[in-house]
């Protein structure tokens, strides 16, 4: 089965504002690609438009927040940790407020819209502001799981999601733990390790599986279990990193940052390269700027040869 | 230019910007739409662009601020004869082409400025008119807000700049079709009165039917007499212009029509000029 990442956000959203009456959700004219529409549908008075002004959302979030109420605030990734990254930083994360910002539209699965929507910066922007937790969920059952999670935290959050369908890597039983690596396959191969992120762990998987290496799962890039991490990591070789992200500053950036300080060790990955994206069909973007299974074979198979 | 020949022009302009959505399956044709009598008045008649000059900055220049309706600036570009109709229509929002959802002036020949981030292209279109003031140029430059864009704050930042440095090289044109996305704008967050909000910040302000060109031809020379001004014409419009299923119908503002719905919009917009 497959489903979008901001569907299975607007699912649960829509289950939990029914019974958490003190969650206010928000949004930027953007309701029904957000999928915050859900929640108007069944709780209207729960739901309030900021129109186009994704700057001014964010401070209404705070002050909401700030009076006591659970903010659910929601736009495209570019307009969310883009346009109001500063916002967000100074008047969300350096209060403490109880704001979730979940974005969707992440990554270069944005598709035709291209490269102007395309936010592949975000986990970077994100993960640099102190007092921000970031999550990147990779299917509908972990989206649900970090969706309901961040609505009982007090603190600020930044939820990754996308446009496209992903496919499932998880089922509705399955035990997920949001801060350490979930260990979706093991391996023999102990040479190379697969961390993934997002979009791309359905196809680390399917990589994990045909060349018979572990892969984990990782949905909360900050803050994460270093310690369940680096006990992971000890036990490879090299790893090599997949996200639908820059290679600056997302999952490979946070894993190098460890490595060298714990135990170093190559570490290579799969991200987009230093450029801007462009517009296409999702999958004609993601194959073009390196964001296949092949890619991540490719990859792994490189890393196999020079070491 | 008569209003006949404006007439034939935005009805091919129009006829282009369903093909393209039509064949990208994707896009924004309720917006491109609204927008396309303001475009065929604007490079046929208002601005000095040319074949010789669209390379160059010493012209007019366009900001589409609301870059989504970017199937509107290329359809007037290749009327204009400055882009192949094929590989237009065929090339819109694929990989590998210049043809970007949202445009890239690196990337098309008469594209001003890269939009798609509502709000911001207005503030270009000011820091444009001003070089055009600071270099002593006859140019004007011209800005197409949407009315749900004018919710950003920074469209108002940009028009107190605007009013400060006394930009009367500048006109903004409030694209005023009553839509956005997630409805009516005045459910939505309610941006009215524009016009006297446009006055208030120190701007002259013609308010005009955006599909009359009398009207819209009277506001651009108008606008072109203020001095120490900037303008902006408010110009009411019908989202989905010219498609009887598109007219005044949210739902059209980011959707492409499927076979069925493209052989009765081109049908609309047959006209009997050919
Ligand atoms: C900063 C920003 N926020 C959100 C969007 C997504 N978006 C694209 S078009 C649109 C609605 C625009 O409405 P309006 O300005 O009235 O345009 P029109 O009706 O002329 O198409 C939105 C919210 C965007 N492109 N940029
Ligand atoms: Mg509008």
């Amino acid at each position: 089965m497959s489903k979008e990442t901001r569907t299975a956000y607007g699912e649960t959203l829509a289950k939990l504002v029914k019974t958490n009456k003190d969650i206010i959700v928000l949004d930027a004219d953007l309701s029904s690609a957000t999928k915050t529409n859900l929640v108007k549908k069944v709780e209207p008075e729960q739901h309030y438009n900021c129109g186009i002004a994704e700057g001014n959302m964010m401070g209404i979030a705070a002050g909401l927040a700030a009076s006591g109420k659970t903010v659910f605030a929601s736009t495209f990734a570019m307009f969310a940790a883009g346009r109001a990254f500063e916002q967000i930083r100074n008047s969300i994360a350096y209060p403490k407020l109880n704001v979730k910002i979940c974005a969707t539209h992440a990554g270069l699965s944005v598709g035709e819209d291209g490269a102007s929507h395309q936010a592949v910066e975000d986990i970077a922007l994100m993960r640099s502001v102190p007092n921000m937790q970031v999550f990147v969920p990779s299917d509908q059952y972990a989206t649900a799981k970090v969706i309901e999670y961040v609505a009982t935290t007090k603190e600020p959050s930044y939820v990754r999601l996308g446009r496209s369908k992903v496919e499932d890597i998880y089922g509705p039983d399955s035990s997920i733990d949001l801060f350490k690596p979930n260990i979706l396959h093991h391996g023999s191969n102990h040479k190379v390790l697969l961390l993934s992120t997002g979009l791309m762990s359905a196809m680390a998987l399917e990589v994990a599986k045909k060349m018979d290496l572990t892969m984990a799962d990782m949905i909360c890039i900050k803050p994460w279990d270093a310690l369940a991490l680096t006990q992971l990591i000890q036990d490879y070789d090299m790893i090599v990193t997949c996200e639908e992200h820059s290679r600056i500053g997302g999952l490979y950036s946070a894993i190098c940052e460890l490595v060298c300080a714990t135990a170093p060790k190559p570490v290579n990955c799969v991200a987009i390269n230093d450029t801007f994206g462009e517009s296409g069909k999702a999958k004609d973007v993601l194959n073009k700027y390196g964001l296949t299974q092949q890619h991540i074979e490719h990859v792994v198979t490189y890393m196999l040869d020079q070491h | 230019m008569n209003n006949q020949k404006l007439a034939i022009h935005a009805l091919n302009q129009r006829r282009t910007i369903v093909e393209m959505v039509h064949a990208a399956a994707s896009g924004h044709p309720g917006g491109s739409l609204s927008a396309t009598d303001i475009l065929a008045m604007l490079y046929f008649e208002v601005m000095d662009i040319t074949a010789d000059n669209v390379k160059t900055i010493d012209r007019d220049r366009f900001v589409l601020s609301k870059g989504h309706a970017s199937p509107a600036l290329y359809a007037v570009l290749c009327e204009k004869g400055f882009l192949d109709h094929d590989q237009l229509v065929n090339g819109f929002r694929q990989i590998d082409t210049d043809f970007q959802g949202h445009p890239n002036m690196n990337e098309v020949d008469g594209v001003d400025m890269s939009t798609g981030s509502l709000g911001q292209g207005l503030s270009a279109a000011v820091g444009m008119a001003l070089a055009n003031k600071i270099d002593h140029k006859p140019y004007r430059v011209y800005a197409l807000i949407g009315d749900g864009e004018s919710e950003e704050g920074q469209i108002w930042e940009a028009a107190m700049a605007a009013a400060h440095y006394q930009l009367d090289n500048l006109c903004v044109i409030v694209d005023y079709n009553h839509l956005q996305i997630d409805g009516n704008v005045d459910e939505v967050i309610g941006p009215s009165p524009l016009d006297a909000k446009f006055k208030a910040f120190g701007f002259h302000v013609e308010t005009v039917d955006g599909h009359d060109f009398d009207q819209l031809r009277a506001a651009f020379h108008q606008a072109r007499l203020i001095k120490h001004q900037p303008t902006a014409i408010i110009a009411k419009t019908t989202k989905g212009k010219g498609v009887s299923f598109m007219e005044d119908n949210p739902s059209w503002h980011g959707s492409a029509p499927n076979d069925e719905q493209f052989e009765i919009a081109m049908r609309d917009l047959e006209g009997n000029h050919e």
